[in-house]
């Protein structure tokens, strides 16, 4: 039964330090707002999970939320390198990150297999290539029936799966659209469902076929309009590359990148103001 | 007289003209997109351009700077999720080319975009694998685009993130790798294309005005050319200009036309 709550609420309730925590999102939809939550809340030993680590996890890892993290792709999408995330792996700051590295198929194969309560996923894969050697969740097994050899690599089961989305209604029927990445998926295959929404609206207005969570996989939902900024939500807002690619300056020092979450996401109460803030930033930057 | 063009725009130019019209063609970030798009903005109007975040018959006005833009879904003749792309589409067998980019890649095309030095302990680490194994392997075939230097062409790869041909020879089918491999390595200077038996990555296109010593110094390893090397057309104006406009726009869109680190996806 999903309820309607403010993402404080939703985030102390269903985020525990040691969860596996998955914020999903493909490069569409990134659910930023609560990533950040999960930062002020100074949540601890994180296993995350994420193809595509992108800003939100940079973030989450220079301040020191997570032990560990399954991926497919560590890079500033479009942009460069995601510093925090490099740093934690070259150099342990702030502390030794255990990885746990894999494919886009396999990530989203493995998402597919824990949404459908099976142990393990099974794919054409990784023959050849390194990833098995540094991957005891990546094996290999014979078909039963034509003897041919495939990957088959541990299902992704989350504790809890966080995901953006456009709209939902107020009993908390959730409604997406666009790059829909593995959200449907990841969702599924958690314990808990935590999503904030662009809006609440009384009628969802859904098509038939259309990518709906019904409320009752759903755990919290919370509104927070332009929660996905700087990644964008089709219909509402487009990517603010700007920010994508001014990241790279924030985050490639340590310093730096500490005080800016200090003072934008730590000193901030919730992501209204987190915005407000960075508006107020660009005004100081401008010459009198 | 032709215009004056930069390697850059010849290895794009040389790479898309490489995606045959029609063909359904699996698109990397970076310089294979901006090549997969010239070719459909001139000889190639009919590919079918597919992003890995489910983008299918994309047909963008100006590159997207991320793989999953907004303007890859709203141009698509259809989205489907992470998991449909991959699973249906690609492990499917539906997909005919499958276009890379590399950080490091070896004299049997197989590439590099982990990390640099040991993997517990990298010296740079990069981005991964991102959806490169399964294209490289899945794709009907692989056409690699990449700018050739000492760097990035290297005798023995620190990690194999997407196999080639692995160690030559039948060793790729071998391994039970559905696709049929890399069958063109396009870069600033040159074109490779893998020996039918040994599979080695062998000069077969020399772009003009570009000298064996400038390639042998940005080879890590002993370079092989075809008995009867060609010399690569240079970009026509319709090439260029339309490959012009497209970063202008894209430039004007949002600011930068390419990033190096983005062609590792």
């Amino acid at each position: 039964m999903s309820h309607i709550v403010s993402l404080r609420e939703a985030i102390a309730e269903n985020v525990r330090d040691g969860d596996t925590l998955a914020l999903e999102g493909f490069t569409h939809l990134i659910p930023f707002a609560a990533g950040h939550e999960v930062i002020r809340q100074r949540r601890r030993d994180l296993c995350l999970v994420r193809m595509t680590p992108d800003l939100i996890y940079d973030q989450m890892i220079g301040m020191g939320c997570a032990a560990r993290l399954t991926f497919s792709w560590g890079g500033n999408p479009g942009a460069g390198s995601l510093y925090r995330f490099r740093d934690a792996i070259e150099s342990d700051w702030p502390h030794p990150l255990q990885i746990e590295e894999r494919s886009h198929a396999d990530i989203a194969s493995a998402y597919v297999a824990g949404a459908a309560n099976l142990p393990f996923s099974v794919m054409r894969g990784y023959a050849g290539t390194d990833l098995p050697k540094y991957n005891d969740q990546i094996r290999f097994i014979t078909c039963p029936f034509t003897a041919e050899r495939l990957a088959a690599t541990r299902s992704i089961r989350p504790d809890v799966t966080v995901i953006h989305a456009q709209k939902a209604d107020r009993s908390g029927n959730v409604l997406l659209w666009g790059i829909l990445g593995v959200q449907k998926e990841a969702a599924l295959a958690a314990k808990r469902v935590v999503v904030t929404v662009e809006e609440l609206v009384d009628e969802l207005h859904a098509p038939p076929n259309a990518c709906v969570l019904p409320q009752w996989v759903v755990s919290a939902v919370a509104l927070v309009p332009g929660g996905a900024f700087p990644s964008y939500a089709l219909g509402y807002y487009e990517r603010d590359n700007r920010f994508y690619k001014a990241w790279n300056g924030i985050a490639r020092d340590r310093a730096t990148f500490t005080a800016w979450m200090q003072r934008h996401i730590l000193e901030t109460a919730d992501f209204a103001e987190f915005r407000r803030s960075l508006v107020s930033d660009i005004h100081e930057e401008e010459p009198s | 007289m032709r215009d004056a063009y930069s390697t850059s725009e010849m290895m794009t130019v040389a790479a898309a003209r490489r995606l045959r019209d029609a063909a359904t063609c699996f698109v990397g970030i970076g310089l294979p997109s901006t090549a997969a798009n010239l070719a459909r903005l001139t000889h190639a109007p009919g590919v079918s351009l597919i992003y890995e975040s489910g983008t299918i018959g994309a047909k963008p006005s100006v590159l997207p700077l991320s793989i999953g833009d907004g303007e890859l879904a709203t141009s698509a003749d259809s989205v489907v999720s992470t998991p449909e792309i991959f699973r249906y589409y690609l492990q499917g067998g539906r997909i005919d080319v499958g276009f890379l980019g590399a950080a490091q890649i070896d004299r049997f095309a197989n590439i590099n975009t982990t990390v640099i030095g040991p993997y517990a302990r990298p010296r740079t680490r990069l981005p991964g694998a991102g959806g490169a194994p399964e294209i490289a392997a899945l794709a009907g075939e692989v056409l690699i685009i990449v700018k050739q230097s000492a760097r990035s062409f290297v005798k023995q790869l620190d990690f194999v993130t997407s196999a080639g041909y692995l160690e030559g020879g039948d060793a790729r089918e071998r391994a039970g790798l559905p696709g049929k491999g890399p069958v063109a390595v396009i870069t600033d200077l040159c074109i490779l294309e893998p020996d039918p038996a040994t599979r080695e990555l062998t000069v077969a296109s020399i772009h003009p005005g570009v000298e064996r010593a400038a390639i042998e110094a940005a080879t890590g390893w002993p370079v092989r050319y075809l008995a009867r090397v060609a010399t690569t057309e240079p970009p026509g104006p319709c090439e260029l200009s339309t490959l012009r406009e497209l970063l202008r726009r894209t430039e004007a869109a949002h600011g930068a036309a390419e990033d190096s680190h983005a062609a590792l996806g």
